[in-house]
């Protein structure tokens, strides 16, 4: 197959493997942001002691509000905040933050276009141990579907410091997932992240494998697993849910002939939806998508439930085969 | 401050143009909610007329005053009193929930409009107005925060949640209105879901609660100016009121809630109103 262009990949991090969580990230850009903006306020859900603003709230104690135990309430309280002309980062887990306050972020934030910024953790399978109640798998579609509002799914902890800043200086309202476990830092320090674009983190032209999140990780594993088999795929990074880089996964698409999206979540309405909405009209190709299948999760150490639900690096491969399998045929 | 004999008269006269108004704007539009605002009126031309520090000229200071409708349905009210105070034309009143017009079915914030905040969706408000309350304490304003709210609306779970916030944030300068007038679309408040003695909740959240008669106005103002003496805690005035107030077979009914006057119930209700 012919190569197209030129690529440039994204800075890559060399060396012994760090790990991180994109939640320590953004307790961090918070700090780094919070001195930077005095307009910043940061709300939590009395989980900011896991949400990581805890340490802006000592920072910035008369920039910060616990909202206590009242999602639906804080979301409101920081279109309220909004209004008067600050930037609002309101946090607590996934599920809560999503689930509990959609209606709250539609309504309140969203209708009116306020500045809030949705930064949640503990999103995915990779909460673990707490099992289903707490393992948010569809936040991405919930989030996604409301108008105006961009999805951001750092991949590590590099990216999540930008995509935190980005989602901060550019105007509207966000909803950033970030992630409990902690994970390889996949970006070197010179990563520039852009709102809508991808990043490609390895070349190939057999198969494409769009991630998001700790699934990026993921995806390189498997990528040098396959790469042991002779097949060379191209992953892409693609924090940018919304809006997605359709061009770049166009490319991808026309280069490689088969597109296969991971993310530690529901296949319907996630990643995997927008990669399709891209190609269905401007692409078609064959596509695999894995995630989770109409099911929850179940309590267990986190990197084992990610390797049960097949969204680990082997996992990962072996769905690549099967895809470019049926290419073949 | 008592309010002087003309300003009593301005404002039972906005009072009663506020019915009229949501007469002839629900009955152009063949859908919405007249009774509530009618029910209303009072104390909202109380509170735009002599307390809200809202017009024309100071719409986009951002250190005005902000006034959120928490039961958003009854924004037949509110355009016309924005209009009477002469945020816009009286004429677009007529333009209300009709394709194009900024006068939505439930409000959407627009700002050249004096409409400060997106509601309709019940139990959103009074979080919203704890947001800007905080905000304006924060930068050190006068600003004052004021959110309209019904029986109804208290029966929304995320109004509780706003209140017991309201109280521990210590916010002075946020008033609530609740329209209590045992009415909601369903039936009778008291038979659906009885909210009970919503004086003595706000009070046990830790608010200034009072009860007033929704249509004395000179009442209603007191409740007012006493919010405004409050230093430490938020003010909730319990409104008692009439739905459909003014016109005697739209009085107390459940269903004049959602239902337009037609023709000639509209002319009947405007010569009751004495247009």
């Amino acid at each position: 197959m012919l190569q197209t262009m030129a690529r440039e990949l994204a800075p890559l991090h060399q060396g012994d493997p760090i790990k991180a969580a994109t939640r320590e990230a953004y307790g961090k850009a918070l700090l780094e942001l919070g001195e930077e903006m005095p307009d910043l306020c940061v709300l939590d859900a009395d989980l900011s002691g896991s949400t990581k603003t805890k340490a802006f709230g000592q920072a910035y104690p008369e920039r910060f509000f616990n909202c206590g135990v009242a999602e639906a309430n804080m979301m409101g309280i920081a279109a309220g905040l909004a209004s008067m002309g600050k930037t609002v980062f309101a946090s607590s887990f996934a599920m809560f933050a999503t689930g509990k306050a959609w209606e709250q972020v539609r309504q309140s934030i969203a209708v009116p276009e306020f500045n809030v910024k949705v930064a949640a953790t503990h999103a995915g399978l990779t909460v673990g141990e707490d099992g289903k109640s707490h393992q948010m798998l569809e936040d991405i579609t919930l989030m996604r579907v409301i108008p105006g509002m961009r999805v951001l799914v750092p991949a590590d902890a590099v990216e999540a410091r930008l995509a935190v800043r980005a989602a901060a200086e550019a105007d509207g309202p966000f909803y950033v997932r970030l992630s409990r476990a902690s994970t390889p830092v996949v970006f070197g320090e010179d990563y520039k992240f852009e709102i809508g674009k991808g990043a490609v983190v390895r070349d190939g032209h057999d198969i494409a494998i769009v991630a998001c999140g700790i699934e990026v990780g993921m995806a390189l594993a498997a990528a040098e697993e396959l790469a042991q088999g002779g097949i060379e795929a191209r992953v892409i990074a693609m924090a940018s849910v919304k809006p997605i880089d359709a061009d770049l996964i166009t490319e991808a698409a026309q280069d490689c002939g088969c597109v296969m999206t991971a993310e530690e979540h529901q296949v319907m309405g996630g990643l995997g939806s927008a990669v399709a909405e891209v190609l269905a009209t401007r692409a078609p190709v064959p596509m695999a998508f894995c995630g989770m299948n109409n099911e929850f999760g179940q309590s267990g150490d986190a990197w084992d439930l990610v390797s049960h639900y097949g969204l680990d690096g082997p996992g990962l491969a072996a769905s690549a085969r099967k895809l470019i399998e049926s290419k073949k045929s | 401050m008592t309010l002087t004999d003309q300003q009593r008269e301005e404002i039972r006269a906005a009072a009663n143009t506020v019915r009229q108004d949501s007469v002839r704007m629900t009955n152009a539009a063949t859908c919405g909610h007249p009774g509530g605002p009618m029910g209303m009126a009072d104390f909202m031309s109380t509170l735009f007329l002599a307390h809200l520090n809202l017009d024309a000229d100071n719409r986009h200071d951002p250190e005005r005053d902000r006034f959120i409708l928490g039961n958003g349905h009854t924004c037949a009210g509110l355009y016309s009193l924005l209009a009477q105070k002469g945020l816009f034309s009286r004429e677009s009143l007529l333009e209300f929930r009709k394709f194009g017009s900024p006068l939505q079915g439930h409000p959407h914030r627009n700002l050249d409009l004096g409409i400060d905040m997106s509601t309709g969706s019940l139990g959103n408000g009074l979080s919203v107005g704890v947001g800007m309350a905080l905000a304006a304490k924060q930068n050190g304003w006068g600003t004052r925060v004021y959110v309209a709210s019904s029986d109804g609306e208290s029966q929304e779970g995320q109004i509780w949640e706003a209140a017991t916030a309201a109280a521990h944030y210590g916010l002075a300068n946020l008033t609530v209105m609740v329209d209590f007038n045992n009415i909601q679309i369903d039936g009778v408040m008291r038979e659906v879901m009885d909210v009970l003695d919503l004086r003595e909740k706000y009070a046990a959240f830790g608010w200034h609660a009072v009860d007033v008669d929704g249509h004395d106005v000179d009442a209603i103002d007191a409740a007012l100016c006493s919010a405004k003496e409050e230093t430490t805690r938020p003010s909730a005035i319990i409104c008692h009121t009439t739905i459909g107030k003014g016109v005697s077979f739209m009085e107390d009914k459940a269903a004049w809630h959602g239902v337009a006057p037609n023709d000639e119930q509209a002319r009947e209700a405007l010569a009751e109103l004495g247009a």
